[in-house]
């Protein structure tokens, strides 16, 4: 790749030395390139500046697109393989073990999924307060699945810098990430601290009412 | 680095830092304005190729080890799970174990045309001296890196290399002990081995800075052997050389796509695609093709330490190559017998890289002994002597006197060394398959709809194939590198996501422990694997009579049959590589009746193709066993060529995606070189 990359500067660097000022190559016209090629490979053609900038801005070309497009699987091999795509396929939690007031961390994607089984008391909690008044507002309504209310299923991972938050800590019956202090309520919503937003939730559904699918 | 730059940078940034830190001057002069003789042929352009192929092996290394895994029990896995899973993991394996083969044979032509042209004489010692030293480090690097995908070769080459040093007297096998980290190979050496696989590289890259540092110091030489003079012999390196170069690097990379995309295990060996097994020694241990000469002169001595001597000797030799060939011309061309010793000497290489290959016994050895003779003499009789008794020709006076008397003809040489030498690699290559050579009556060939530069696997067949290792091979054979998933993998037998996870439903797959600690059976999902008939090898063997049924994921490249001289040249060029499919297809097909000449030992079956003919597994598939949906007859024929199909999509599930992708590559290389000929041309045009 690298002599590739070489021979672009060196090829654009004779191009530029002998380029024509009004340049390449709105002058040419289809059939003039044609021309020029054939040209180019007879030996007894006469020295003439254009065409000999169009061979080797031609190459230069070449030599640039076929550098940078051989980059590509250098890069694309750094993605997730095919086994890690296939692992991270959707995953089955059975919620009859977890008693109300309890939470359960399950791993889905290499990430801590808190699946909490709220009190009254939590639920109450967290639709009380003033939406508008939160750092990130959103309504407890909205990050839990209709009818399954008690039911919080968020990613616990901090939305700071990633560190896991402890569950029934802090002082909103929710979260609180040891790492920097930010305090997460009920919901998983940010409530203090320097956390930007809410713990995400992820991709679910009740596929039955003891039983959610995540992913 | 060739005396104080003249170089004036315009751009107020660089000349604040070329007066800080002159880089740019020194590229200037070391790669712009140095004056690189006239009369250089594409024989010089193999140093440049020899930067591109460092520069690409030290690339796909670093890439490939963020996925490998260098434990004995994870690295024949790691390296299957590149070549399957991770995005483009297959070319750049591909890239990374040709480009080996490639780096030596380009350092090969490098070193013969230093031999031949007088490279290494007055004042450009030290530049060979480098250049020997580096070859010694591309030789361990190249071992070690072998040793990494764990297979058998890979093992067994390991196990016999390391055993050399045992050689030495009295700390010879605290010495072995050393580098094994053990009491025999295994994954304290594995580990080792990995460490300084990724460490060499760096150092052949400090001693290439060396060696270019010597080169220009001394200046290049050239064809002609006498010194530039004036600067009518010279050209500035940039454009003239740089341009002439790149021409020669597309034209090798041509060469090199083409192991890469149609030809990626023609270089190896079958065995290497068995796990590593302490066990078993292959049949024929053969190194790669590279080292096949020394390998020669190391068998061809009965004694252990001499001829574990004579074999690094044949390597230090070249390091005083500057004192044993004291002769005052340095171009082979004006040394009327030198020239055609060295292309004896050439010929003495090739032959020994042969006989490398060749089972240790008879005729070989002899050849083999009389040829070691010959390598030594070359360099420490016949040399000597030259330098002392021939009488050069005439040399021209200048290196412009030279290009005016070249362009009056003779390019003949030129021609004739290049079929000599295409010959010459061909056989080499060659003489590596050459090494199982038996009586065996060879599968008969067949035709596969895979097969070729255009090549695809036949949906039908890959499914009737899984249906037959469902239902017949599957009670014995695990097929554990096949995921359920990948029956949806484009360039597979093309079910859909829902078909495929009905299918991998099907199947009880061992799971846990669950909270109570325990293991439980749950219905398979596409992200698991095949699941293995026996919970081991132990298991295995006690249910088929002691036999161990192998897993089918690489059968089709794991086995393999010689094709002997000269057909092999061919199957380079028509991509013939399916020995693998014919051998599985005709093992089905067979079992016979004994001869009643032919013993054979309980418990095992005759068949006609099998390597001793005595096979423990008895015949798997009868006509009529499978019923097909499709209505294809249900046929031995049949079922053979299906299974044999399937097996080989197993064993190279990314094929298709190979052959397509190198097809646009060999459009883009070829328009690419073509317009870098020109290039040269155009640029060239000045300079005569």
């Amino acid at each position: 790749m690298g002599s590739e990359k070489g021979g672009l500067s060196a090829a654009a660097g004779v191009a530029g030395a002998g380029s024509l000022p009004g340049g390449f190559p709105g002058r040419f016209r289809r059939s003039q390139l044609m021309k020029g090629f054939g040209i180019v490979t007879t030996a007894s053609s006469a020295e003439h500046p254009t065409r000999r900038d169009f061979l080797f801005v031609a190459t230069g070309a070449a030599a640039a697109v076929g550098g940078v497009v051989s980059l590509w699987p250098f890069v694309s091999q750094m993605n997730p393989d095919a086994s890690t795509i296939a692992a991270g396929a959707p995953i089955e939690v059975d919620l009859t073990p977890i008693a109300e007031g309890q939470d359960i961390k399950v791993f889905w994607r290499g990430k801590p999924i808190y699946i909490s089984h709220r009190t009254k008391k939590q639920i109450d909690e967290a639709r009380s307060v003033l939406v508008s008044s939160l750092p990130d507002p959103q309504t407890d309504q909205s990050r839990v699945k209709e009818g399954h209310d008690q039911w919080l299923v968020v990613i616990g991972i901090c939305t700071h810098l990633g560190c896991i938050p402890i569950a029934h800590e802090g002082n909103y019956d929710g979260f609180f990430c040891p790492c920097h202090g930010s305090q997460y309520d009920s919901s998983g919503r940010i409530r203090q601290g320097p956390a930007p937003a809410n713990l995400p939730v992820p991709p679910y559904q009740f596929v039955s009412d003891t039983k959610i699918q995540i992913g | 680095m060739s005396g104080p730059s003249d170089y004036q940078p315009t751009n107020p940034l660089i000349r604040w830092i070329e007066r800080r830190l002159p880089i740019f001057g020194l590229v200037h002069s070391s790669f712009v304005a140095y004056p690189t003789p006239r009369n250089l042929n594409y024989w010089w352009t193999f140093g440049a190729i020899l930067s591109l192929m460092l520069g690409l092996q030290i690339l796909t290394g670093v890439i490939l080890a963020m996925h490998y895994t260098p434990n004995a029990d994870l690295a024949f896995r790691s390296v299957e799970s590149i070549v399957r899973d991770v995005n483009y993991g297959w070319l750049l394996r591909n890239m990374h174990a040709a480009g080996a083969s490639m780096f030596f044979l380009a350092v090969y032509i490098h070193m013969f045309r230093g031999l031949y042209y007088g490279s290494y004489k007055e004042p450009r010692e030290v530049l060979w001296i480098l250049g020997v030293i580096i070859y010694l480090l591309m030789m361990a690097t190249g071992f070690m890196g072998y040793v990494l995908p764990w297979g058998q070769m890979s093992f067994w080459g390991a196990t016999v290399i390391t055993n050399l040093f045992s050689a030495i007297p009295y700390v010879g096998d605290s010495i072995v002990t050393l580098l094994w980290g053990g009491y025999s190979v295994g994954n304290p050496t594995l580990n080792r081995f990995f460490s300084l696989h990724y460490l060499l590289p760096f150092l052949i890259a400090g001693v290439v800075v060396l060696h270019v540092w010597a080169l220009h110091v001394a200046g290049q030489n050239n064809p002609a052997g006498v010194e530039a003079k004036t600067e009518k012999d010279t050209v500035p390196f940039t454009p003239y050389a740089t341009i002439k170069d790149m021409f020669g690097v597309s034209c090798f990379l041509i060469f090199y796509a083409w192991f890469i995309f149609y030809m990626p295990n023609y270089l190896g060996d079958a065995d290497n695609y068995i796990p590593a097994n302490p066990g078993v020694t292959p049949a024929h241990i053969v190194p790669e093709w590279y080292y096949l000469p020394f390998y020669a002169i190391l068998r061809s001595i009965p004694n252990k330490l001499a001829g574990v001597t004579a074999m690094f000797s044949a390597i230090i030799v070249l390091a005083f190559l500057p004192w044993l060939d004291t002769a005052k011309t340095r171009s082979s061309k004006y040394r009327p017998l030198a020239k055609q010793f060295f292309w004896i000497f050439v010929v003495v290489c090739v032959l020994l890289g042969y006989l490398g290959a060749q089972p240790p016994e008879g005729i070989y050895v002899i050849a083999g002994r009389i040829l070691t003779v010959c390598y030594f003499a070359y360099f420490l009789i016949l040399l000597p002597l030259l330098s002392r008794i021939e009488t050069p020709r005439p040399l021209p006076n200048s290196i412009a006197d030279d290009v005016l008397a070249k362009s009056k003809g003779q390019s003949v040489p030129m021609v004739s060394t290049v079929i000599a030498l295409a010959l010459a690699g061909g056989l080499f290559v060659g003489s590596a398959q050459n090494a199982r050579a038996d009586e065996q009556e060879t599968p008969p060939p067949q035709n596969w709809s895979f097969a070729g530069p255009f090549g695809k696997y036949d949906r039908g067949s890959l499914q009737r194939g899984l249906k037959i290792y469902k239902e017949v091979c599957s009670n014995c054979h695990a097929l554990s590198y096949i995921a359920f998933r990948n029956l949806a993998d484009p360039g597979g037998p093309g079910y859909s996501v829902a078909q495929t996870a009905a299918f991998a439903s099907e199947y009880k797959i061992k799971d846990g422990p669950n909270d109570a600690g325990d293991m439980f059976d749950r219905p398979g999902r596409p992200a698991d694997y095949f699941p293995s008939p026996f919970p081991n090898d132990q298991a295995a063997r006690a249910a088929n009579g002691g036999g161990l049924p192998p897993d089918l994921s690489l059968i089709t490249k794991a086995r393999s049959y010689e094709r002997g001289f000269p057909r092999f040249i061919f199957d380079f060029f028509t991509q013939f590589q399916e020995q693998g499919p014919n051998y599985v297809s005709a093992i089905l097909q067979g079992y016979e009746k004994k001869p009643a000449a032919a013993t054979l030992p309980e418990g095992t079956f005759y068949n006609k193709y099998f390597p001793g003919h005595a096979i423990k597994m008895p015949q798997p598939l009868q006509d009529g066993q499978v019923t097909f949906d499709d209505g294809s007859p249900a046929t031995l024929k049949q079922y053979a060529h299906d299974i044999s199909t399937f097996l080989m999509w197993a064993a190279e599930p990314q094929m298709e995606a190979r052959k397509r992708l190198g097809f646009v590559v060999f459009v883009f290389l070829i328009l690419f070189t073509g317009l870098m000929y020109f290039t040269k041309k155009r640029v060239w045009a000045d300079a005569h």
